[in-house]
């Protein structure tokens, strides 16, 4: 090129080109991605950030739980809705596996497979998980959804639009839409019995003591200890939701 | 017992295998099947019209402004299934004021608005507003003011404003396609960031609902533009017909591979839920993903556009099949929004068991209702096109010179 100058077409180029990555880098500092990685932290660390261990070794599926979660929250009593529920697995000699939970299990199960066919049951009692990153609270369009301090899971039903895309984002089908109130509903962990002291409804009323909460953040809780003496597992680890439902003795059938 | 309790107990009782209590219902019905295809018609649309604009396609000329009053007409509706499917519709607004930014849904109003009334609306108006002045000086009465509104009290046309209008709406198109292109990715992103969900969780969602909405807006408007022609009785012009034909076989091919990609990366990586998908698509998704979706909505319109690419004979024959092509391909795109979100609430989340869907007739979640959605925007076309004649549009060379 005879010029040795950069041309003047070619010096705004490259100034704007400059401004680009300038604005591209600047803003990948911006606290704004956070929006894109979700996940709940404990805001204030004097508070209790509550955990929930079910010991499937002791779940007898008394359905007491499913019950007295229904008659506690005023969930409606119809077979679809619920905010706990009791699952029976019965694992075949053939590998093969049967899952019932006939009303959530509040009217008690019957072995729909012969005994000689059986190569193992359990119960599986479920809930909310209340996660850290929940999927659930994450895709709700008016942050109706929202996690206490305490790390339980709650939705504000004056402020829920009905969308149901949280039912949807839920991996564990713990979500539904409240026929009555018209607004997703879910378990609290008894919000409401916590604030005033009291244990969870269903807790409360479990008989061989399956289920179990707890204050993750005090070492010398009861469920600190359990988790420390027991090797537990939550439901599907892979998607990293963050659960603080810990099963103890889970069986890999289980979803 | 109320009754929606009577339909929940039916369906219950026909629950395949084991699904979690409360997934029982749909959660999403109809309404949500009609949202994406009508977001999808509005950016197809609006990328044809693009062609034409941004590329200099001149042959497209005479859908240029089709297709934009089509994607308007389809836009102003595509809110309202969505609105009407919330429990809470009275509280819609509270997703505008207080966005939770963490949502993909949130943003929808956002987007939404901003292709509205920043690209859609400006885009037409200033394509427009030579035309709406000379219509205002020549109508009487109601109508020559209603034209004067619209042109907001800017009533000059001389030729270096003109010049100024369509260098604007130029840098809009321009604006345009990458909103056309976020709008409707945007409406994939939706679903394909359900991680609980494996029908839906795939990073191609939004490429594959791209795509496929540009297949269905291209459709529409080839369809739109024959029956006009049909209406004003005149001829439809099949270099029109030939040059849309050739970019929908274009669209439809990729939108194909992407769908298959999709499905072969599903089954050779056989995933946790493979076992389910299967069952799914081999039993409750049958007839819509592989007859509907995919024989009649897309490989029957490939191979008759592949035919049509070389073929030059009876143009009466190939007006036809050009006209059968856009209703396939239309009724394929359909059934794929079935597909997903239908489909992906049919197995439970515990990929043990199904539930069923049985689609009622009337109600606000009903056939009669989703019918009406997909309707009311060519009411508005025809009264868009009422208002707005593309054909009675002033040329450049006819404007006066002020």
């Amino acid at each position: 090129m005879e010029n040795a100058g950069i041309k003047p077409s070619r010096r705004r180029f490259l100034k704007t080109a400059a401004k680009l990555a300038a604005a591209t880098l600047g803003t990948t500092w911006l606290k704004s991605s956070r929006v894109l990685l979700y996940g709940a932290e404990p805001e204030d660390k004097d508070m209790p950030w509550y955990g929930i261990v079910f010991d499937v070794q002791k779940c007898i599926g008394c359905g007491r739980c499913a019950k007295a979660c229904k008659e506690e929250n005023d969930v409606p009593k119809e077979p679809f809705f619920f905010r706990t529920w009791v699952e029976q697995y019965t694992v075949r000699n053939d590998g093969s596996v049967n899952i019932i939970s006939p009303n959530g299990g509040i009217d008690g199960f019957e072995q729909q497979v012969p005994d000689e066919d059986i190569f193992k049951s359990f119960f599986v009692p479920k809930m909310c998980n209340h996660c850290s990153k929940s999927p659930c609270t994450q895709v709700c369009p008016v942050g109706a959804t929202f996690e206490s301090p305490e790390g339980v899971t709650l939705i504000d039903e004056k402020y829920c639009i009905g969308c149901r895309y949280c039912i949807q984002a839920c991996p564990y089908g713990c979500r539904f839409l409240n026929p009555v109130k018209k607004v997703a509903d879910k378990c609290t962990l008894c919000y409401h019995r916590l604030r005033k002291g009291l244990d969870p409804a269903c807790m409360e009323v479990c008989p061989t003591g399956a289920r179990m909460y707890g204050n993750l953040r005090d070492k010398n809780s009861k469920i600190v200890q359990f988790l420390k003496e027991h090797t537990t597992q939550v439901l599907r680890p892979h998607l990293n939701t963050g659960s603080k439902l810990y099963y103890n003795a889970l069986s890999s059938e289980v979803k | 017992m109320e009754p929606h309790y009577q339909h929940l107990f039916e369906i219950l009782s026909k629950a395949q295998g084991y699904i979690f209590p409360n997934e029982i219902d749909l959660q999403w019905g109809i309404l949500i099947v009609v949202y994406p295809f009508i977001t999808g018609l509005v950016a197809g649309a609006f990328i044809l019209a693009s062609l034409e604009r941004v590329f200099n396609v001149k042959v497209l000329k005479p859908t240029y402004q089709i297709a934009l009053l089509t994607a308007l007409s389809f836009l102003l509706v595509a809110t309202l299934p969505l609105i009407s499917h919330l429990s809470q519709p009275q509280r819609a607004y509270e997703i505008m004021i207080t966005p939770h930014l963490s949502s993909a849904m949130a943003i929808f109003g956002f987007v939404y608005l901003w292709y509205l009334m920043v690209v859609l609306l400006l885009e037409i108006w200033f394509d427009y507003r030579p035309s709406m002045v000379v219509w205002a000086n020549e109508k009487k009465g109601v109508m020559k003011w209603i034209y004067r509104i619209l042109t907001l009290g800017l009533s000059d046309i001389s030729p270096k404003t003109v010049e100024w209008d369509k260098k604007l709406g130029y840098i809009i198109t321009i604006v345009g396609i990458p909103s056309a292109f976020i709008l409707h990715g945007y409406v994939g992103f939706i679903f394909g960031s359900i991680k609980a969900n494996p029908w839906w969780s795939t990073p191609l969602m939004p490429i594959i609902f791209l795509f496929s909405a540009m297949v269905s807006g291209i459709a529409l408007v080839m369809l739109i533009y024959m029956a006009i022609s049909y209406f004003r009785k005149k001829t439809t012009d099949l270099i029109v017909l030939d040059t849309i034909g050739k970019y929908l076989f274009f669209i439809l091919t990729l939108d194909f591979t992407l769908e298959a990609l999709d499905q072969v990366h599903r089954i050779y990586e056989a995933e946790e839920s493979f076992e389910i998908i299967k069952l799914l698509v081999s039993g409750k998704l049958y007839l819509t993903l592989f007859v509907s979706q995919g024989l009649i909505g897309t490989i029957i319109p490939l191979v008759m556009l592949a035919f049509l690419q070389f073929y030059k004979g009876r143009i009466k024959l190939r007006k036809s099949l050009y006209m059968l092509v856009c209703i396939l391909t239309l009724i394929g795109v359909y059934s794929m929004r079935w597909n997903v979100v239908i489909g992906g609430q049919l197995f439970s989340k515990s990929f043990s068991g199904f539930t069923s869907f049985k689609l009622g007739l009337i109600g606000l979640d009903g056939t009669l209702m989703a019918g009406f959605w997909l309707l009311l925007p060519l009411g508005i076309l025809a009264f868009l096109l009422w208002l707005l004649p593309p054909w009675k549009m002033v040329e450049e060379k006819e404007q006066p010179v002020s």
